[in-house]
């Protein structure tokens, strides 16, 4: 079943392109990495699904309904949470506030203070800090478990392993592995492409905002991927005439 | 034994100013905007009160409840038509907006009401002039401690509401990132509406303090927003309680002041308020000196 449905989306910072024509579908429970170098419009992207960017021509359907136009809080309400690149806690908050910020969305679910302290056990200790003195790594178990908290069904995921050192990222994955395995919908913007090809079961690859090379992660090839990441298979396929 | 009289009505005067400080303390610290019309929405409640008390001849306490409504409706509004498009356009068009809407509050007041002076003590009976001895020379006046109590129990309330429900954290976390709350599910406009309808009841029982404990015409919102700015800076921005802290420096100060020279309440209170200030700029130049000189030694060694 088609859970997400994008159609033709354009997105502008001013006058920049930063998604040009974009479709694609994401059936519920698949995992998806969205892949590209920088300012291939993958955070514009994951910012105009959530509604954090609205988008100037396109179309977003969400479940069967049409949700182009819904601000960033309706959206939440009917089931779509953005981890943001960046994080964005809110440092003077407690981990503990942090998190019930993310019950606003009013949705009931599997998803309770206590479970999200189970999934990611590292922040059982630190409740009650605040989220300005956390690590990274905490500070990015914050952002997805806020975001749990909205009881989501697609979850996005905009590089959560920016700036963490190798243990943590391993940590934060392996909270993603239990949301996978419990059936969440998941896209995901990922530099490592190692991790992403592991994780992930479809690939898509963006270059200058346009998507040009998609399939199920096991079946493309690195070379593949690497020459769409760099915009590398036209001049190849232009250099073999 | 004067003296201690003197610094006990100081604490009481101080309690007023920290009700007043209330509103304009919430929304710069919690919303990030300086009101410069906070002085005259407090005016504005109060000619408000004394209309009901003169033309409808109810209590003053019972036209608080009446108002309490309107004050919030006006609040909601305050925050849609002027603070949600003008903080948009940077730090510093919220004060010239608010600075232009307390003028044109006053002068709407002064073409209604004209230059008369009003007070609500005709309407509160013996309360206005009630008092209680607590030793021999020392009299506290009943007004004058309800409205310490009243001053304590907004603030420390309001400190509860913001630490410890879920629109108070709401509300703090829309002040900091409006975009991220709105990808949490929480619709920043309503929030801030609310926050800014709390920030107007405040206001509200700050105007019915200012008319039943002394007198006030169309122009008295500028001094009054003055003693507000004053205590609010004295206590810093960080939290509530620190205003009240801020508003009982201020009134001790003026109290004590009175009683070394006659002259000296004003001059006293804005002395202490400017010591204050530049205490606390040259308290953080000698921090920021000791880091930046001590720390590195230390990690060196």
């Amino acid at each position: 079943m088609t859970l997400l449905s994008v159609r033709d989306l354009e997105v502008r910072h001013g006058l920049l392109r930063a998604v040009r024509g974009v479709s694609f579908d994401i059936g519920a429970g698949e995992t998806v990495a969205f892949v590209g170098a920088n300012g291939a419009g993958k955070t514009t992207l994951l910012r105009a699904i959530a509604g954090a960017h609205l988008p100037l021509d396109g179309r977003i359907e969400f479940a069967n309904e049409d949700v182009t136009s819904l601000p960033s809080f309706r959206r939440v309400r009917s089931g779509i949470a953005l981890v943001p690149e960046g994080r964005r806690l809110f440092g003077d908050l407690s981990v503990t506030e942090n998190l019930l910020l993310g019950r606003s969305a009013g949705n009931r679910g599997t998803w309770t203070l206590d479970s999200v302290f189970d999934a990611l056990p590292q922040l059982q200790p630190i409740r009650r800090s605040l989220a300005k003195n956390l690590s990274g790594g905490q500070q990015q178990a914050v952002a997805i478990g806020r975001a749990l908290l909205t009881n989501p069904r697609l979850l996005l995921l905009d590089e959560i392993s920016l700036g963490l050192s190798p243990v943590a990222v391993d940590l934060v994955y392996a909270a993603v592995a239990k949301l996978i395995a419990a059936g969440t919908t998941i896209i995901f913007v990922e530099q490592n492409l190692d991790r992403a090809i592991s994780v992930a079961d479809r690939m898509i690859c963006m270059l200058e905002g346009s998507v040009v090379l998609e399939g199920p992660a096991k079946e493309l090839t690195r070379p593949q991927i690497t020459d769409a990441y760099f915009g590398l298979g036209a001049s190849r396929s232009g250099g073999a005439h | 034994m004067i003296w201690i009289g003197q610094i006990f009505q100081g604490m009481l005067l101080g309690g007023y100013y920290a009700l007043i400080a209330c509103g304009l303390s919430f929304m710069f610290s919690v919303m990030g905007v300086i009101n410069l019309a906070h002085g005259s929405f407090a005016v504005l409640a109060a000619f408000a009160l004394w209309a009901i008390a003169e033309y409808a001849g109810l209590s003053p306490f019972l036209g608080w409840l009446i108002i309490l409504p309107g004050m919030a409706l006006l609040g909601v509004d305050f925050q849609r038509l002027i603070l949600d498009r003008s903080t948009r356009a940077g730090f510093l068009i919220p004060v010239l907006s608010t600075f232009g809407l307390s003028i044109c509050i006053d002068n709407s007041l002064f073409e209604r009401f004209g230059a008369d002076t009003r007070s609500l003590a005709p309407y509160i009976g013996d309360l206005s002039y009630d008092s209680w001895e607590l030793a021999d020379g020392v009299f506290v006046g009943k007004l004058a401690v309800y409205i310490f109590l009243a001053a304590i129990v907004l603030l420390g309330g309001l400190q509860l509401f913001l630490s410890r429900t879920h629109l108070g954290r709401s509300i703090r976390a829309t002040a900091v990132d409006r975009d991220t709350v709105g990808l949490l599910g929480i619709d920043a406009s309503r929030v801030n509406s609310c926050a800014a309808a709390i920030a107007m009841v405040t206001v509200s029982i700050a105007g019915a303090a200012l008319a039943m404990r002394a007198t006030f015409d169309p122009y008295a919102g500028a001094p009054q927003l003055l003693f507000a700015f004053e205590a609010a800076v004295i206590g810093g921005t960080g939290s509530l309680w620190g205003t009240l802290v801020g508003g009982l420096a201020l009134g001790v100060a003026q109290s004590v002041g009175a009683q070394i020279n006659p002259q000296g309440f004003l001059i006293a209170g804005h002395a202490v308020f400017l010591v204050v200030l530049i205490a606390r700029a040259s308290f953080d130049r000698v921090f920021d000196a000791w880091r930046a000189v001590i720390l590195p030694k230390a990690r060196a060694s």
